[in-house]
C-alpha cells in the first residue's frame, strides 16, 4: 500500500514566480489496484509523480510504502521496487546501446555490476521471446541501436526493460502521449497486460480519456492540485465519457480526446 | 620536407602511440560518460612527476608506472568527489583539480620544475632485457605498441562487462542508471577514476620515453587528447563496426602526424599550439557528430 499523506509542493517559494502546488494533498493506494490519474496541464500530475519516485523533494508531508516512510529515500533506490516509463520514450532506454545491451542491462539491476560478462548469452532467447511478444520485430534486431528506434518501439523496449526485473510499482507519465494512435493501443495493452500478469500496483498519468476508462480499476481528476473526482470499483465502471468531458469542461481546461 | 617528414614518422607513430593512451582517458570521461573533466592538464603530468620521481629514487620502471597510474587514479576521484558530493559543476571540479595538482607535481618533484633521468636510468624503454633484445631504432616504437594493444584489449573487455554497460548507460541516459538502482553519481567517479589513471600513465611513459618531466607538460594535454579523440570518431562516423578504442588509437596517431606534417611544411615548433587549435577547429568545423547525436539523445 502507498500513501501519500499531506504533502505540500511550492516551486520557487520567495520569488515572483512562486506557485503553489500542492497544500496538504493524500491519497493512498492499495496494492494492485491500477489507477488512472487525469487532469487539466499544470494540475501537478508530473509533479506527485515526481514527489512519488523521488525525483524532487517535498516541502511537507509524509510518503509511506507498506508503512515505511520513504519521503527522504533516495530517488535511486526507490527504483528498486519501481519502475517508470516517461512520455518522451527516450527516457528509458540508452540510444547509443544495442537492443540487446539495454535488455542485459535491465536484466542486471538486481545483480552485481562487475567485471562478469554485460550480456549473459544464455538469457539472449529469453529476450528475444519477451520482444516477440510485442509484434514490433524488435527480437529481429538486437543488435541495432535504441536509437535507431520509432517512438513506440523504443517506450515498448523500455517496458520490457521494466518487466525484466522484479518491481512491485508501475509508475506511467503520460506514456502514449508521443506517439501516434496504433503505437499508443498497442502500448497502453502491453501496459495493462504487464499490471495484470506480474500484479503490479500502478499509477498511470494519461491525456487519454478513453484509456483512463477503460483501462484500471481506479480513476482521479486533478485540478490545481487536488482531486475534484476519485472513483474506483463500480462507481468508476460507472463513468462515462460524458461525466468525464463536463467534469473536464466544468474546471474550464481545454480536453484531451 | 617531404624527407623531413619521413626521417621524423617514427618518432611521430611513437609519439602518437604514447598520447592515444592518454585519448583511452578522454575517450571514456569525453565519448563514454559525456564529462568535460579538465583534470586531464594536471593528472597527465602528474604522471610524469611521480614516475620520474620513483625512478630517480630507485623503484623500477613497472612499479613507477603502476603508482603514476594509482595517483592518477587519486586525481579523477577527488574531481568525482567533488563534482558529485559538493555538486559542483563538472568543469569547475576539473579546473580545481587540475590547478591543485599544479603545486601538488611540484611538490612531488620537490620543487623541481625539471627533473631529467640520467642516460643509464632503467626505464620500460631502456636498460632492460626486452628493451635491449629488440633494433635499437624500433624498440620505442614496439613497446609503445604493446602497451597501446594490451590496453585496447583490456578496455574492449571492461567495456562489455556489466560495469562497462553501466558506464556506458551513464553517458549515454542517467535516467536508466537511476531506474536500474545504481547512484549515477558513483558511476560517473568509477569513470573519473579509471580515466585519469590512464592519463597518468600516458604522461609516466611519455616521461620514460623522453627521460624528461616538466612541470607545464600537462598545457594543453585535454585539448590534444580531444582532437585525438574526435578526429578517431569523425573518421569512422559511419563505420558502426570499428572499436571505439580502435578509432582513438588511429586519431591519437593520425593527429600527431598532422603536426609533424605541419612543422615539416615549415611552420616552427613554436607554432605548434596553433596548429592544434586550427586542427580541432577544423574538425569540428566539418564534422557534425556531436550535433547529431544530441538530436537523437
Ligand atoms: N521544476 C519546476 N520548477 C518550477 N515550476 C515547475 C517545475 N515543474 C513543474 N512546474 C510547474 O508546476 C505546475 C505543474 O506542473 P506539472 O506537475 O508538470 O503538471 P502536469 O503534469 O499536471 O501537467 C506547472 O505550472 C509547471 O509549470
Ligand atoms: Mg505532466
Amino acid at each position: 500500500m502507498l500513501e501519500i499523506r499531506n504533502i505540500h509542493k511550492t516551486y520557487n517559494p520567495g520569488t515572483v514566480r512562486e506557485l503553489g502546488l500542492f497544500d496538504g494533498f493524500s491519497l493512498s493506494v492499495e496494492a494492485g489496484q491500477f489507477l488512472s490519474i487525469v487532469g487539466s496541464n499544470g494540475s501537478g500530475k508530473t509533479t506527485l509523480l515526481n514527489i512519488l519516485c523521488g525525483s524532487i523533494p517535498v516541502d511537507a508531508g509524509q510518503i509511506l510504502l507498506d508503512g515505511q516512510d520513504i519521503t527522504r529515500q533516495k530517488e535511486h533506490l526507490r527504483s528498486r521496487r519501481m519502475a517508470r516509463i516517461y512520455q518522451n520514450p527516450a527516457m528509458g532506454t540508452c540510444a547509443k546501446m544495442t537492443i540487446q545491451e539495454n535488455m542485459a542491462l535491465a536484466d542486471n539491476k538486481f545483480k552485481r555490476m562487475n567485471l562478469l560478462p554485460g550480456t549473459d548469452k544464455a538469457r539472449i532467447p529469453l529476450y528475444r521471446e519477451m520482444l516477440s511478444e510485442l509484434g514490433l520485430g524488435l527480437e529481429n534486431m538486437m543488435q541495432a541501436r535504441a536509437g535507431s528506434l520509432s517512438g513506440g518501439q523504443r517506450q515498448a523496449l523500455a517496458m520490457t526493460m521494466a518487466r525484466l526485473a522484479p518491481i512491485e510499482f508501475l509508475v506511467l507519465d503520460e506514456h502514449t502521449a508521443a506517439l501516434d494512435p496504433k503505437a499508443a493501443e498497442v502500448i497502453m495493452e502491453l501496459t495493462d497486460r504487464m499490471v495484470k500478469q506480474h500484479k503490479l500496483t500502478a499509477i498511470m498519468v494519461t491525456h487519454n480519456l478513453r484509456f483512463a476508462l477503460d483501462y484500471g480499476d481506479r480513476l482521479l481528476m486533478m485540478h490545481q492540485g487536488q482531486a475534484v473526482l476519485d472513483a474506483a470499483g463500480d462507481e468508476k465502471k460507472a463513468l462515462r465519457m460524458e461525466n468525464l468531458l463536463s467534469l473536464f469542461n466544468e474546471i474550464s481546461i481545454e480536453c484531451g480526446n | 620536407m617531404l624527407t623531413s617528414f619521413v626521417a621524423t614518422l617514427p618518432s611521430t607513430l611513437e609519439q602518437g602511440l604514447i598520447y592515444a593512451v592518454l585519448a583511452f582517458g578522454i575517450m571514456i570521461t569525453y565519448a563514454i560518460l559525456d564529462f568535460p573533466d579538465l583534470t586531464v592538464d594536471g593528472s597527465f603530468p602528474l604522471g610524469g612527476a611521480v614516475s620520474s620521481a620513483l625512478i630517480l629514487a630507485g623503484w623500477g620502471p613497472l612499479a613507477a608506472l603502476a603508482a603514476a597510474i594509482v595517483a592518477g587514479t587519486l586525481a579523477g576521484l577527488f574531481t568525482g568527489l567533488i563534482h558529485v558530493k559538493l555538486k559542483v559543476r563538472a568543469l569547475f571540479s576539473g579546473i580545481i583539480m587540475m590547478t591543485a595538482l599544479y603545486s601538488i607535481n611540484l611538490r612531488i618533484t620537490g620543487g623541481n620544475a625539471l627533473l631529467s633521468l640520467p642516460r643509464k636510468a632503467v626505464t620500460i624503454f631502456r636498460n632492460n632485457p626486452l628493451a635491449d633484445s629488440l633494433p635499437a631504432d624500433l624498440r620505442v616504437l614496439i613497446i609503445a605498441a604493446l602497451i597501446v594493444v594490451g590496453l585496447k584489449l583490456l578496455l574492449d573487455g571492461y567495456l562489455r562487462t556489466r560495469a562497462g554497460y553501466l558506464l556506458r548507460a551513464a553517458g549515454d541516459n542517467e535516467t536508466v542508471v537511476t531506474a536500474l538502482g545504481r547512484d549515477k553519481g558513483n558511476v560517473k567517479i568509477v569513470g573519473l577514476v579509471l580515466a585519469n589513471g590512464l592519463v597518468a600513465l600516458s604522461g609516466a611513459i611519455l616521461c620514460q620515453q623522453q627521460r624528461m618531466f616538466e612541470v607545464s607538460m600537462g598545457t594543453g594535454a585535454m585539448v590534444l587528447g580531444l582532437a585525438s579523440v574526435i578526429i578517431g570518431l569523425n573518421l569512422f562516423r559511419r563505420n558502426e563496426k570499428v572499436r571505439i578504442t580502435t578509432k582513438v588509437v588511429v586519431g591519437a596517431i593520425l593527429y600527431k602526424v598532422c603536426v609533424a606534417f605541419a612543422i615539416a611544411a615549415g611552420l616552427s615548433p613554436m607554432d605548434m599550439k596553433l596548429v592544434t587549435a586550427a586542427l580541432f577547429l577544423a574538425i569540428l568545423a566539418s564534422g557534425t557528430i556531436k550535433r547529431k547525436e544530441k538530436a537523437h539523445a
